[in-house]
């Protein structure tokens, strides 16, 4: 937070601002001191507020053309791609745009997940990310039972089914999920309800998650404190926007060729195939982005078991900023860690790949010592190498070049504070 | 721009995850391959081919597949068969529909007009599958997209009827089929050379008719297609010029402070 009180130059503003301080926050976002060392990887958040405003929009106006009733979506959707001027265009950078929030959602992830940008004090932050990402996961997977065909309806089944796994209530809980005795007209109601209201709760944890940010400041690649604004700083406007727009221009380049040029290859053929609850489709697959989870779930043998070691594999990554004990964030100066980092990377690529594949056989296999691994690392490798683990020397700022010796966080920081000092 | 190569191959990465997915949905066999006048950058539908693909639709498959997402008018838009407005208003004038009700609360037939939908061989799922022997004749409207392997698909199912190989046992009305899914589809080979007869004086093959129909699909599940390419074009090359320029502006303001960007 910069320290100087704002006062704005013109009355009105003054007199408005007294009242209700905008203007403050306005200088406040504007001035923020910025690690100027930040690399590419931290552009995603501004991507990541752009793919949720642009899924807002677009599923604002599909709505307005959209009929959630299990005998009309599938016809209603057909209507915006046909009939609704641009309505291709709009269904198609909001079918899209799900998977490129989500490509840069995972991106924004391992960013923190490698720069250590979970640790302290930035917890919060990254607990309110993981509700977002929750959230998300909960939002994209309702808006694709919307369009009503196969892979909707099976899916929709499949998911709301592990609810049946809970002892005891489990029965009553799907059946009061679906809204009757199987996934139907009731089921798709209420999820086009809920993927209508979620996303404005997303905005509203984004707001948090941004505030909370702002009270630390960034992390950076070197992953040390910084004092703010100092040297090591630049103001936010223009320096990081101007960045984050060529990134973001980059990204929607990408984001352009998916929805122009192959728009149906994210999806599942199954897809532009009316529900039909007689019949079902030779395999049920999630859309890409729950991959990994689903092949979590189905690694394990008992139901009951997967659907918790499922949700166990998001609340370990809640609860990673106390399973981590290394008081060093950036993984550029934790050579060992740095491996590790990349074999969970791999790991969850490869759980992504065999949970698309038939839960048979070796990928069944190759599934259960991914998941394995994937808790492993979490629940044994972090916490014990962070106790072991011999870093590298810490440099003492962002400007200052890596001193050698000290290979403690904190004994940099009071080198640091000592040279303040002189 | 390290952290691009870094990105370009995550893309790979992913992108060629999706396409492990679309063999895991289980091609049997590898699909014929047509160079497709609509599959590339700037794709577009070979008019000609259009116009005679809907003849084969009309003539050989409308009898038993209905195209329930399309209108008459349709046909005479841009982008699509590009039919007159009065060969289209013809063409709608074939088909008889319900209507009303009138003044005196009777419903009442009347010829088809461009405003609506295309009339179904069948009046509902039920007895399109009694007619069929119990196999529904799926609605033809997004075929296209509604089969991993798309147009190429379609295309193959189409020349894939062939002699069942020795030893496999078909029961009366299933027919074998290279390119089918479990390689039994329970449609006889809707095809023949000269079942239709082109007036553009194009000799119809099976392959030729086979091609014209598959065009034809193509545009029924996007009837947008050419739009989309046109528009995507002009979209990357505004984004592509805008990025430059955010670059050196980028440059430029970042040259005030000694840090690179």
């Amino acid at each position: 937070m910069s320290d100087h009180e704002y006062t704005p130059k013109s009355k009105v503003g003054k007199w408005f601002n007294d009242r209700l301080p905008l203007l403050t926050l306005a200088n406040h976002l504007t001035d923020y001191p910025t690690p100027k060392n930040l690399n590419y990887w931290w552009t995603f958040g501004g991507i990541l507020t752009f793919c949720l405003i642009t899924q807002i929009i677009t599923g604002i106006v599909l709505g307005m053309h959209y009929v959630a009733h299990a005998d009309l979506a599938f016809q209603s959707v057909e209507h915006i791609m046909r009939d609704v001027n641009y309505g291709w265009l709009i269904r198609y950078v909001h079918a899209n745009g799900a998977s490129m929030f989500f490509l840069a959602v995972y991106i924004h992830i391992f960013r923190s997940l490698y720069y250590g940008s979970y640790k302290s004090p930035r917890e919060v932050i990254w607990i309110i990310g993981m509700l977002i990402y929750f959230l998300m996961m909960a939002t994209a997977f309702m808006g694709y039972v919307l369009p009503w065909g196969q892979m909707s309806f099976w899916g929709a089944t499949v998911i709301t089914n592990l609810f049946s796994a809970i002892p005891l209530v489990g029965e009553s809980i799907t059946n009061w999920l679906w809204g009757g005795y199987s996934v139907d007209n009731p089921t798709l109601t209420r999820f086009f309800s809920l993927h209508y209201l979620f996303p404005f709760l997303i905005l509203g944890l984004v707001v948090l998650h941004i505030w909370a940010l702002h009270v630390p400041g960034n992390n950076n690649p070197i992953g040390i404190d910084i004092k703010k604004p100092s040297k090591d700083t630049v103001p936010f406007h223009p320096y990081i926007v101007i960045k984050d727009a060529f990134a973001l221009l980059i990204f929607l380049l990408i984001f352009a060729f998916f929805v122009f040029f192959s728009p149906n290859i994210l999806g599942h053929a199954d897809n532009y195939i009316e529900a039909n609850p007689l019949v079902t489709p030779a395999h049920i697959v999630p859309e890409w982005y729950l991959l990994p989870f689903y092949a979590i779930l189905r690694s394990v043998p008992d139901k009951l078991l997967g659907v918790i070691a499922m949700f166990a594999a998001i609340f370990v990554l809640v609860i990673l900023p106390w399973l981590d004990t290394s008081k060093v964030r950036s993984t550029v100066f934790r050579p060992i860690y740095k491996q590790f980092y990349w074999f969970l990377v791999a790991d969850v690529l490869i759980l992504g790949y065999v949970g698309a594949m038939p839960a048979e056989g070796l990928y069944l296999l190759i599934a259960r010592v991914a998941t394995a691994y994937y808790f492993a690392h979490f629940l044994i490798i972090l916490p014990f190498l962070g106790l072991k683990e011999k870093t590298t020397p810490l440099p003492l700022s962002i400007t200052e070049p890596v001193l050698g010796g000290s290979a403690d966080m904190a004994m940099a920081r009071n080198n640091s504070d000592f040279k303040e000092k002189l | 721009m390290k952290i691009f190569l870094k990105l370009t191959f995550l893309f790979v990465i992913i992108s060629s995850l999706i396409s492990s997915r679309a063999i895991a949905a289980g091609e049997q066999q590898e699909l014929l391959k047509v160079d497709w006048s609509f599959k590339s950058f700037f794709g577009k539908f070979d008019r000609a081919s259009l116009q005679r693909g809907y003849q084969v639709y009309t003539e050989v498959c409308a009898s038993c597949h209905s195209l329930k997402h399309l209108s008459y008018r349709n046909l005479a838009e841009k982008g699509g068969p590009e039919f007159t407005e009065l060969e289209a208003k013809a063409i709608a004038s074939n088909f008889e529909v319900t209507d009303g009700p009138n003044s005196d609360g009777e419903m009442f037939e009347r010829p088809a007009k461009l405003s609506d939908k295309f009339v179904m061989p069948y009046a509902n799922v039920q007895e399109a599958i009694a007619a069929n022997g119990g196999a529904y004749p799926p609605d033809m409207s997004v075929l296209v997209k509604a089969r991993s392997g798309g147009a190429n698909y379609i295309y193959s199912v189409l020349m894939g009827y062939d002699e069942p190989p020795a030893g496999m046992e078909l029961d009366d009305g299933v027919y074998y089929n290279k390119y089918m899914y479990g390689n039994k589809i329970k449609m006889s080979s809707p095809l023949d050379d000269d079942i239709v007869e082109y007036s553009d004086g194009t000799k119809a093959t099976v392959d030729q008719m086979a091609k014209d129909v598959t065009t034809f699909l193509q545009w029924t599940a996007e009837p947008h297609l050419e739009t989309r390419h046109k528009l995507g074009f002009r979209v990357i090359i505004y984004l592509s010029v805008l990025t430059v320029l955010v670059y050196f502006s980028m440059k430029k303001i970042w040259s005030r402070i000694e840090t690179k960007v």
